[in-house]
């Protein structure tokens, strides 16, 4: 048996960086389609040239979705699978 | 009807390409009936798909026919409306990732309904289940088909009815005999030559604009006015733009289908790779398209476009004949023939393992497996759903594609991911929460489309609907969690509260 205290401990964890991420994702993409929903004219804003912010802000969503996938994974693969093997070993 | 009037609507190059498709995937198919006997091997391909394959054939599930040439065509004629689709078709992904993929993984078999049942009562939460995933499969299919239907009306110049049987014929055959590890190889090609396709397309368009992508945007404006470059016609309707987003991005983590290839790769950390890879595949994609579609809007023309028919589909077509002539136009047509094939065969197999793993084994046989027949009662099952979506695809013809879409979409949001969710995290979580929150969302989903707009005015002509959106998600997904945890809070089920204890190890070390 795997201790239960590390053990508890790690599922806690695994939620916490979760629901981090997972917070992060869904107010980023609701802040986004709220503007587009209620404040249209705020995307309009010129950028550079005849490029308003709403063009960079889209591609940006698709950015941010790269993003906190590959650094999910990269907690994942480094802390999470780390301390799974400590706690078999245990067993 | 003269020989040379019946050949000038047929594209020889693109049916000779599409032959050539569906001559090596049919050799793959062949090549994995030899290695398709058990359940597992029918299901999940036995588990021996890697990481990155898993991903580029997650990512070829996802990539339908509708949204390659529906997002083109909508950007080239509405501008930047396209990109806030595609936005919320990608964002789900990572909650995917954050949420669901390793418990899917570690906990699961064969459906997604594995997990949800795996600690509460089989039969109840099996029935409820599968009838939240069938619903879900049955729009899409119904989607994909009569997309498929115009689409190859308009590709190739034969009859409805004659593409319709075609695509039917062709992805029955895949799924029959390959299961899944033909059904994921042709996921994969499929993947390949559309991303090959849409990358070479973008190269070329920006071939034009000194391989900038901002000059041809600021082309685009300076022709058509600032307009394309900000929100248009798609937000008319705030809470319209609300419902859809929260639809897309929480149904893409209640599609059968997509959670179905999760059990193909051998552990979570490769779970975990395929939704990285996914991700990338699918957001570049997406900004592919969105190119693609500004190209089409300048070089091709909004006129063109919009003449050509069938609400902008062929803007991607017409572009890839003006920037690689015919031979190249002829290679994206096939493309997208591919593309549906994919697609369809990806649910059918979804559709058939809900049928034979959930219905047959575990209500029907009361969960006491038996390989044989259930292999048996899987090609069934696909034959049958082969032809149900021929059926389909010949009584919905001419039926709005998109609000399937988006209702498959809502149902597999409220149906599908609260319960999965719950079962996952709440300990407190019983059988009835978990059966009553998926009929909650199935048939509020249902009903709410019916009195919306979509069906209560355009197709049954009352004057003004008694729902104001255009799709369900905003009432139907709250109210499924609602259902969910309200009653989860008023009954207690002391043997699921055991059983969660019991599976942790396996849920989070995935021992």
């Amino acid at each position: 048996m795997p201790n239960q205290n590390d053990f508890r401990r790690l599922v806690s964890l695994r939620w916490s960086v979760s629901i981090a991420f997972s917070i992060l994702m869904f107010s980023a993409y609701f802040g986004f389609i709220l503007t587009v929903a209620f404040r249209k004219e705020w995307l309009a804003t010129p950028v550079a040239g005849n490029i308003p912010l709403g063009l960079p802000l889209g591609l940006g969503m698709i950015a941010l979705a790269w993003i906190l996938t590959a650094a999910y994974v990269r907690w994942a693969n480094q802390v999470y699978d780390k301390k799974v093997q400590t706690l078999k070993n245990q067993k | 009807m003269t020989l040379i009037q019946a050949s000038a609507g047929i594209d020889w190059i693109s049916i000779a390409m599409f032959l050539l498709f569906v001559g090596i995937t049919m050799g793959i198919t062949y090549w994995a009936a030899k290695k398709t006997n058990t359940t597992s091997e029918f299901y999940t391909a036995g588990g021996g798909i890697s990481g990155f394959q898993n991903g580029l054939a997650l990512a070829g599930d996802y990539m339908s026919a509708a949204s390659f040439l529906g997002i083109a065509g909508m950007v080239a004629l509405h501008g930047y409306d396209g990109l806030i689709y595609s936005i919320g078709f990608l964002v789900g992904w990572p909650l995917i990732m954050f949420l669901i993929a390793e418990p899917l993984r570690n906990l699961g078999k064969y459906t997604f309904a594995d997990v949800v049942a795996s600690r509460l009562q089989q039969r109840p939460v099996r029935i409820a289940a599968s009838v939240g995933s069938l619903t879900t499969i049955l729009f899409y299919l119904i989607a994909q088909m009569v997309g498929a239907g115009g689409l190859i009306k308009n590709l190739f110049g034969l009859e409805y009815h004659t593409s319709i049987i075609l695509v039917g014929a062709v992805m029955t055959a895949y799924v029959l005999f390959g299961g899944m590890l033909a059904t994921t190889w042709v996921q994969i090609i499929k993947a390949l030559l559309l991303l090959g396709g849409a990358t070479i397309m973008v190269i070329l368009t920006l071939a034009a604009f000194d391989f900038n992508p901002l000059t041809l945007f600021e082309t685009a404006s300076a022709q058509y006015g600032q307009k394309v470059l900000l929100p248009g016609k798609l937000v008319s309707n705030p809470w319209d733009a609300v419902s859809l987003g929260l639809a897309l991005m929480l149904g893409t983590a209640g599609l059968p289908h997509i959670l179905m290839r999760f059990y193909t790769v051998p552990d979570a950390q490769q779970a975990r790779k395929s939704v990285l890879v996914a991700t990338g595949f699918i957001g570049y994609f997406y900004i592919l398209t969105f190119i693609i579609g500004f190209g089409a809007m300048v070089l091709v023309g909004q006129q063109v476009v919009e003449q050509s028919g069938d609400k902008g589909n062929m803007a991607a077509l017409l572009l890839a004949a003006q920037v690689g002539g015919t031979a190249f136009k002829g290679f994206i047509a096939a493309v997208a023939f591919a593309t549906i094939l994919a697609v369809v065969a990806g649910l059918t197999l979804s559709g058939a393992s809900t049928i034979s793993h959930d219905v047959y084994v575990h209500v029907w046989k009361k969960g006491i497996p038996h390989e044989a027949s259930e292999v048996r009662v899987a090609r069934y099952a696909t034959l049958s759903l082969g032809i149900i979506s021929i059926l389909l695809g010949l009584l919905f013809q001419g039926q709005n594609v998109a609000f399937m879409v988006g209702l498959a979409f809502s149902i597999a949001a409220s149906a599908n991911f609260p319960a999965l969710l719950l079962s996952v995290i709440w300990k407190k979580f019983t059988t009835r929460a978990a059966t009553l929150s998926i009929w909650a969302g199935t048939l509020l989903s249902l009903l709410f489309i019916i009195i919306s707009p979509v069906i209560w005015v355009d197709i049954l002509h009352f004057k003004t609907a008694l729902f104001p959106l255009k799709n369900p998600a905003i009432v139907s997904i709250p109210a499924s969690f609602l259902v969910a945890i309200l009653v989860a809070l008023l009954t207690k089920e002391t043997e699921a509260e055991i059983k969660y204890e019991e599976q942790k190890e396996k849920l989070y070390l995935g021992a």
